[in-house]
């Protein structure tokens, strides 16, 4: 027997996990309120009490943490064009747990640092041009971003050509740089995993102390990685046991999904357009939540589906997407909030499905039809994962994501069609990516017991 | 040698690949640093390409007949996105039937192409064309 401890901080509760690092058993889960403000041990005592009375175990071998708290890892990405470098930086950053407040493309502007400033991001990317292509844009940037107060440290992932010269600018301006291999160093090429290790190193070096996590650090052996990078190393280590899979993390703030596959094209005669996708995929939709973002579900996918789902009236759901918006806490406690509930969460679903998957477009040529697809094709991925708190805590959670399945609404959409569903209802995804680390059978047999 | 990079693909909805896969090969052989983007692509994923890729050079093919539509504002947009003085080549079947190709030619130079392929040119004549033009370029730009 050798019991382990796994945290995870979150914004609004803290999560521990008992779980056994030889062999993979699941011993207790609790969780309590975040105290980040006050002092965040506060409020992991209290989960830890709670912890132990159930699971009968008063002293841990080891203990690990990842973090959401605090605004999580928040980043802001630039590259050269939109839908290239750009937009692999943006990968890069996701991929690697931040919250990406910001993506820039193209040259900066004096307004950009303006806002930049004003966001004080944890890290900034900067990227732009392929090895050998064009160095312009970087170097402009990297002269820019020279010129903020804001005091971040710079992941340089540029053409490499740039990279030397815009290390130098950025140094010039006592900014802390790591430079690393570029993000897309030939076109059509993704080469995130060098970004996403130096992202990981800086959150561990600087961001934890500098967001008053480092009271829990002494408590903890390490705190090791963003919450979203602890989901996407568990889901990566599930995907090895039973192949390509997809999840759903929605929370009370943002919508995250993931997917853990090649997808490509399945069906014949398709040409694939586009940045390559990564296989271990993560997007995040700031705009869509079941509390604070739920403002963004009917903007989004229409009042009228909504009332159509729920069954409730127009004003019925306006009334009470405002109350949940005010009051986050507020959970759902008659019949018809619960059936508004519902239709938020299927619709959000559906939503972060969409926006995560791929799309194809039927192409009439001289020579017959054609197809050309963008992004990934996730018709045939067969298992679901529902995650987050506010999905685990709802009723009917499967119907609700099959209905986001089966949806007409986007008929050109590649999202998964007929996936089973499968519920995280103990809330160890995050607890067994921190398992993994250095005991990866063990988390192997924890991930297993759950979910297959 | 100096860096010469070109982009290279298919415009429009035209699939065909096989002479993609030659034009690709014989470039490169000849020393040039081809970004190929293959078949189906569209103008604003070559000027993309050329942006992040630093090319001096866009090289578009059309077998398919349809290529002056295809082709039409290409060389705007490239000034729209700060690709100015690009070297934009065309050849293929770039237009309908049977047409005199001093006429071809003359109205794809007016769209903004430097240099205009009809059917049948062997890639060796290409090459040797694309290797005078780059050597204007950076004459002109040591000149600078």
């Amino acid at each position: 027997m050798k019991p382990v401890l796994l945290i995870d901080f979150g914004s609004t509760y803290t999560k521990v996990t008992a779980a056994d690092g030889e062999s993979g058993e699941l011993y207790a889960t609790a969780q309590s309120f975040t105290t980040v403000k006050e002092d965040i041990s506060l409020g992991l005592e209290n989960a830890l009490g709670e912890l132990k009375s159930l699971s009968g175990i008063s002293a841990f071998d080891e203990c690990y943490a990842c973090s959401s708290a605090a605004g999580g890892l928040r980043m802001v990405a630039s590259g050269l064009v939109p839908s290239l470098t750009a937009e692999a930086a943006r990968r890069a950053a996701l991929g690697a747990g931040a919250k990406v407040i910001k993506t820039f493309a193209y040259e900066m502007t004096e307004e950009d640092i303006g806002e930049i400033d004003a966001i004080a991001p944890d890290i900034v990317l900067l990227s732009g041009g392929t090895d050998g292509g064009n160095s312009a844009c970087c170097i402009h940037n990297a002269n820019i971003l020279a010129s903020a107060k804001a005091n971040f440290p710079v992941v340089l992932a540029c053409n490499r050509n740039a990279s030397a010269k815009c290390k130098a600018i950025l140094e010039a301006s006592g900014r802390e740089v790591i430079p690393c291999e570029n993000v897309m160093p030939s076109f059509g090429q993704l080469n995130i995993e060098p970004t996403q290790n130096a992202i990981r190193d800086l959150f561990l070096k600087r961001i934890i102390s500098a967001k008053g996590l480092s009271k829990a650090q002494a408590l903890v052996d390490d705190i090791i990685m963003p919450t979203p990078a602890a989901v996407l190393e568990a889901l990566t280590l599930l995907s090895e046991m039973t192949g390509e899979l997809m999840a759903v993390d929605l929370g009370g703030a943002t919508t995250d999904v993931y997917s853990i596959t090649d997808g490509l094209p399945t069906r014949a005669g398709t040409v694939l357009r586009g940045l390559p996708e990564p296989y271990a995929k993560r997007t995040v939709e700031g705009d869509i939540g079941m509390r604070y973002s739920a403002r963004g579900i009917p903007e989004n996918a229409g009042m009228d589906r909504l009332i159509k789902i729920s069954g409730e009236s127009e004003d019925g759901i306006q009334k009470w997407i405002e109350r949940i918006h005010e009051n986050p806490e507020t959970l759902a406690a008659t019949e018809s909030e619960r059936n508004m509930d519902f239709a938020l969460a299927s619709l959000a679903i559906e939503t972060g499905l969409v926006r995560h998957a791929g799309t194809v477009e039927t192409v009439y040529t001289p020579m017959g039809v054609a197809y050309q697809q963008i992004g990934k094709d996730l018709t045939r991925v067969n298992k679901l994962i529902l995650t987050g708190g506010a999905l685990i805590k709802l009723e009917r959670a499967q119907e609700m994501a099959l209905l986001a399945m089966k949806t007409d609404a986007y008929p050109s959409s590649l999202i998964p069609r007929d996936a089973s569903v499968i519920l995280d209802k103990h809330y160890i995804l995050s607890a067994a990516g921190l398992l993994k680390r250095n005991h990866p059978e063990a988390a192997k047999v924890l991930l297993g017991k759950e979910f297959t | 040698m100096p860096n010469r990079t070109m982009v290279l693909g298919v415009i429009g909805a035209d699939v065909h690949a096989v002479g993609n896969q030659i034009l690709n090969f014989a470039f490169t052989q000849a020393g040039f640093n081809v970004v190929n983007l293959g078949v189906m692509v569209s103008q604003e994923e070559f000027i993309e390409a050329a942006i992040e890729s630093g090319a001096q050079a866009i090289v578009v093919s059309s077998l398919y007949g349809h290529g002056e539509l295809d082709c039409r504002g290409l060389r705007d947009k490239c000034d729209e996105a700060g690709l100015k003085g690009i070297l934009l080549y065309v050849g293929g079947n770039i237009v309908v039937g049977k047409q005199p190709f001093e006429e071809v030619e003359k109205r794809f130079k007016a769209m903004g192409f430097n240099k205009v392929f009809g059917p049948g040119t062997p890639p060796e004549v290409t090459i040797k064309a694309l290797i005078e033009d780059y050597e204007i370029l950076e004459k002109a730009e040591k000149a600078e």
